[in-house]
C-alpha cells in the first residue's frame, strides 16, 4: 500500500489479500501489479457500498468475461454476512460469564467481534491450507478450540449445577456454542470452496491427462472431453492465426517503386518483402478399427476439437475403408459424431492398405505442400497388403507426414504391425498414448512443420 | 454519473459507471469487450459528450503500424521545401571554400526538416498532445497485430511516445481511453494487465426499454415493450447473430418510420431482416413469428 503513498488500514489490506488468494485458487489470475490497482481502487470506492466496492475490484482484477462470473462467485462467498446478526440486541453480561473470553463475546451479541474472532481462529488454524473435503471437520474442531470452546464448555458445566438462574444461562450459552460451531462448520466449508475447490479438480485433470488413453473409465469421459476441448483451443489458439514476417533485406522493388510515384520518383518509402504465414491446414486420419478400439475415442474427440477450433480441417476415419467425418464433424455434437462414425465404419478389422488406396482415389487433391497430414493409428494391417507405395506418394506431395501410434515403440514392426515400413515416409513417427503426450506432439508438429 | 450518462443519451448499467469513474481517477485505459452491437464504441463517444472532450478515435486493422498509428513525416512537405529552398541553399553555401566548409554550414542551420512542422501527427500522437485531455477511442484492438498492441504498451501506461528525432512527448493531462474488443482473438496478458476490464453484457428487458425509450425519443412504451420483449425472445434461441442493442434501437426507428403502433406477425416479418442478419436466422425464426408474439409481453415500464 505505502507503493500508493496512501493510507490504508491493515485489516482491510489483510482481507484484500486473502480474497486475492482465493481468486487464485479459482482461476482468476491476480498478478501483483493488479493487486496494487485493486487496492487503489478499493480505496477510491470505500467499503461502504457493497456494490460499487464489488464493481470496482471487478474492474481491476476480472479480465474477461468467463473471470468476471468466477468473480462474482468468489466475492459473494468471501465476503459474505454473518449469521450472528439473528441474534438479539446486546444485554448486560452476567458476572458468572466474565471466566471465559468466548462466553462473553457470544452474550455480547456483536457479529463483527465474532467474526473477528473467527477469522483470527482460522489464520492461527491454518484453515486455509484446507486442500481436501475430509478435512472439514478436523479444521472446525481446531478453530473452535482456538477460539476457546474448552472453557466455555466448563463454565456451562459449572454453570448447570448452580441454580436456575445460572442454569438458564447456561441453556443459553449452550444454544450459542451451538450456533458458533455450525457456522464455524459453515466457515470451513467457505474457505474450503474459496481455497481448495479447484485444486481438486485440476489434480484430477493433471491424472488424467497422464492416463493412458487405453485405460480412461466411462466415469471420467465428460472431464476428460472438456480437458480434449481445452487443449485443441490451446493449440488452435496459437496457431491459427495468418501471420506475416517481414524478410529483412529483401527489397520489394515493385512496391517500393508504386510508392515513390508520391514523391516524385524518389524512393522515400522503402518496403521490404513480406512472408505470408499460412494458417496451418491440416488432413487428419483416425484409425477406429477394433485394434485401437480403446483409444479411437479419444483420437475422435479430440479430431473433432480440432476440427471446432482449426478453419482448414479434412478428417477422415477409416478401419476397413476410409471415409471423409468432416461433415459429421460439423453436423452433430461430439457425442454424436463420435457414435456416428464409429457406428459407419468402426470396430472393423483395420486394414491400412485399403484405407490408403481409398484416400489416394478419392482424396488425394486434399493435400498440397501447405498441409500437414497426422495419422493417428496403430499400423496393424492385419497382414493384409500395406500399400506404402500410396504414403510415398503422399508424402511427396505434403508438407509433412506426422504418425501418432498409441502404441510403445518396442511393439512396432512385430506381428502384423507395419509400423516399421510406414514409419520410413513419415517426418515424425511417434508413440503417444497420453493426452498429454498427444498436446505435447501436435504442438511440436505444429512448430516444426509449419513456418512462423 | 449514471445520470450524466443518461443525459447524453447513454443508458449505462451500474458497473459501467464504475468502470468509468475508475478509469478517470486511476488514470488506467478501459478496455470494454462485449458481443458486437452492445454499445462499446457508443460508450467512449457519450464520454466524450459528457466530459466536454473531444474524441480522437483510432480504427485498428491488421497491418496497422506505428506510422499510421503514431507520427508521420510529411515527406512530400519536406521534398517540397528542399525543392523551392535549393536556390537558397547555393547562395548560402556559395562563400563556402571547401566541401568540409559546405558541410559544417549545412550543420549549424539545423535538423529543421525533422522537426514539428513537419510532423504528421496521427491519432496516438495527437491524443497525447491535446490540450486539456481527451478521449481516445482505439476501436477493435483485437484486429490489429500482436507487434502492435505490444507498442501500444508504452502508450497505454506511462502515456507518452517517443519520436526519435525530437525525443518524447508525455501527455500533459493524461487521455482518457477506451480499448474495444470483439474477441476475434485473445489479448495478450500485458496488455489485458495495464487495463481496467469491463465487460458489457447484453441488457435485461427492463435496461433496454429504457434504452430503446432514450434513443427513439418518438416510441410508444406498449410498442417498445414488446419490441424489446421480441427481441429478448430471440436471444433465448439458436441464432448464428442474435440481435443485440444496436438492432434492437435500429428496429425500433424502422417501426417508428414505418407509423406502427403495435407489432403484428405481418409487420414482424416484413421487418425481420433489420435484427437477423443471416439468411438462415431469417428462415429459421419466420414460421415461429407468431407463436412469439402470443407469449405474455413484459410489463410496460413507465
Amino acid at each position: 500500500m505505502s507503493l500508493l503513498g496512501g493510507e490504508a488500514d491493515a485489516p482491510m489490506q489483510e482481507t484484500l489479500e486473502g480474497f486475492f488468494k482465493a481468486l487464485r485458487a479459482n482461476d482468476v489470475k491476480v498478478t501483483p501489479a493488479e493487486a496494487i490497482d485493486a487496492h487503489a481502487a478499493a480505496e477510491l470506492a470505500g467499503y461502504t457500498d457493497r456494490a460499487l466496492f464489488r464493481d470496482a475490484l471487478a474492474a481491476t482484477l476480472a479480465k474477461s468475461a468467463a473471470e468476471v462470473d468466477r468473480f462474482e462467485s468468489v466475492f459473494d462467498t468471501y465476503f459474505r454476512r454473518s449469521a450472528f446478526d439473528a441474534f438479539e440486541a446486546p444485554e448486560p453480561i452476567p458476572e458468572e460469564a466474565m471466566a471465559s473470553d468466548l462466553a462473553q463475546l457470544l452474550l455480547g451479541g456483536d457479529s463483527n467481534a465474532i467474526a473477528q474472532a473467527m477469522e483470527a481462529a482460522a489464520q492461527a488454524a491454518n484453515v486455509q491450507s484446507i486442500r481436501l473435503p475430509t478435512q472439514r471437520p478436523r479444521f472446525a474442531r481446531r478453530m473452535l478450540e482456538e477460539m476457546g470452546v474448552e472453557a466455555l464448555d466448563r463454565l456451562i458445566g459449572e454453570l448447570r449445577g448452580q441454580g436456575e438462574t445460572q442454569g438458564a444461562l447456561a441453556d443459553r450459552l449452550a444454544e450459542r456454542r451451538k450456533a458458533l460451531a455450525a457456522e464455524t462448520s459453515d466457515f470451513v466449508q467457505r474457505q474450503h470452496e474459496l481455497y481448495a475447490k479447484d485444486a481438486g479438480r485440476r489434480l484430477r485433470d493433471e491424472a488424467l491427462a497422464q492416463k493412458q488413453l487405453t485405460a480412461v473409465d466411462d466415469k471420467d469421459m465428460a472431464a476428460m472431453q472438456s480437458l480434449v476441448r481445452r487443449l485443441a483451443k490451446k493449440l488452435a489458439d496459437r496457431y491459427s492465426r495468418r501471420r506475416r514476417r517481414a524478410r529483412r533485406g529483401a527489397l520489394d522493388v515493385r512496391r517500393t517503386l508504386r510508392k515513390s510515384m508520391g514523391y516524385g520518383g524518389i524512393p522515400f518509402d522503402i518496403v521490404w518483402k513480406t512472408q505470408k504465414i499460412d494458417k496451418p491446414k491440416l488432413v487428419v486420419l483416425v484409425d477406429v478399427s477394433k485394434s485401437v478400439a480403446a483409444a479411437a475415442q479419444f483420437l475422435l474427440m479430440f479430431c473433432y476439437s480440432l476440427n471446432e477450433v482449426v478453419d482448414r480441417l479434412d478428417s477422415f476415419a477409416f478401419s476397413g475403408r476410409l471415409v471423409p467425418v468432416g461433415d459429421i464433424m460439423d453436423a452433430e455434437q461430439v457425442d454424436g459424431a463420435i457414435v456416428e462414425v464409429l457406428k459407419r465404419i468402426g470396430f472393423q478389422q483395420s486394414d491400412y492398405g485399403r484405407a490408403f488406396k481409398d484416400f489416394a482415389e478419392g482424396h488425394m487433391d486434399v493435400l498440397d505442400r501447405h498441409t500437414t497430414v497426422i495419422i493417428l493409428g496403430d499400423g496393424r494391417n492385419n497382414y493384409g497388403e500395406a500399400h506404402v507405395e500410396v504414403l510415398k506418394a503422399m508424402q511427396e506431395r505434403a508438407r509433412a507426414i506426422v504418425w501418432l501410434n498409441p502404441e510403445p515403440e518396442a511393439y512396432w514392426g512385430v506381428g502384423d504391425s507395419e509400423m516399421d515400413r510406414y514409419s520410413r515416409f513419415c517426418h515424425v513417427a511417434k508413440s503417444c498414448n497420453t493426452l498429454k503426450g498427444l498436446e505435447r506432439i501436435i504442438e511440436d508438429v505444429l512448430r516444426k512443420y509449419l513456418p512462423h | 454519473m449514471i445520470e450524466a450518462l443518461a443525459g447524453v443519451g447513454y443508458i449505462a448499467s451500474r458497473r459501467i459507471a464504475t468502470a468509468l469513474y475508475m478509469a478517470a481517477h486511476l488514470q488506467k485505459p478501459v478496455l470494454v469487450e462485449g458481443v458486437a452491437g452492445v454499445g462499446k464504441t457508443e460508450l467512449a463517444l457519450c464520454t466524450s459528450a459528457m466530459l466536454g472532450l473531444p474524441l480522437i478515435r483510432m480504427q485498428c486493422y491488421e497491418g496497422l503500424d506505428e506510422s499510421k498509428a503514431l507520427y508521420e513525416w510529411k515527406y512530400g512537405k519536406q521534398l517540397l521545401y528542399t525543392q523551392l529552398l535549393k536556390d537558397r541553399m547555393s547562395l548560402a553555401l556559395a562563400g563556402a571554400e571547401t566541401m568540409d566548409e559546405a558541410m559544417d554550414q549545412l550543420h549549424g542551420m539545423g535538423d529543421f526538416f525533422y522537426s514539428e512542422p513537419f510532423l504528421e501527427p496521427r491519432p496516438l500522437l495527437k491524443a497525447m498532445r491535446q490540450e486539456g485531455g481527451c478521449v481516445l477511442l482505439i476501436d477493435e484492438i483485437d484486429k490489429s497485430d500482436e507487434a502492435f498492441e505490444a507498442f501500444l504498451l508504452e502508450v497505454l501506461s506511462a502515456y507518452q511516445v517517443s519520436i526519435p528525432e525530437i525525443g518524447s512527448v508525455k501527455a500533459a493531462t493524461p487521455p482518457i481511453v477506451f480499448l474495444t474488443s470483439n474477441n476475434v482473438r485473445d489479448l495478450g496478458d500485458a496488455l489485458k494487465r495495464r487495463c481496467l476490464h469491463l465487460h458489457i453484457p447484453l441488457p435485461d428487458a427492463k435496461l433496454e426499454q429504457k434504452i430503446v425509450a432514450t434513443r427513439v425519443p418518438g416510441i410508444e412504451g406498449r410498442l417498445n415493450a414488446q419490441l424489446v420483449a421480441f427481441v429478448q425472445a430471440l436471444r433465448e434461441m439458436d441464432l448464428r447473430k442474435a440481435p443485440s442493442i444496436s438492432e434492437t434501437v435500429d428496429w425500433a426507428r424502422a417501426l417508428i418510420l414505418m407509423h406502427a403502433e403495435a407489432l403484428g406477425p405481418d409487420l414482424v416479418r416484413d421487418t425481420l431482416n433489420v435484427i437477423l442478419k443471416f439468411e438462415a436466422d431469417i428462415d429459421a425464426i419466420e414460421p415461429k413469428v407468431g407463436e412469439i408474439l402470443s407469449r405474455p409481453a413484459q410489463p410496460v415500464l413507465a
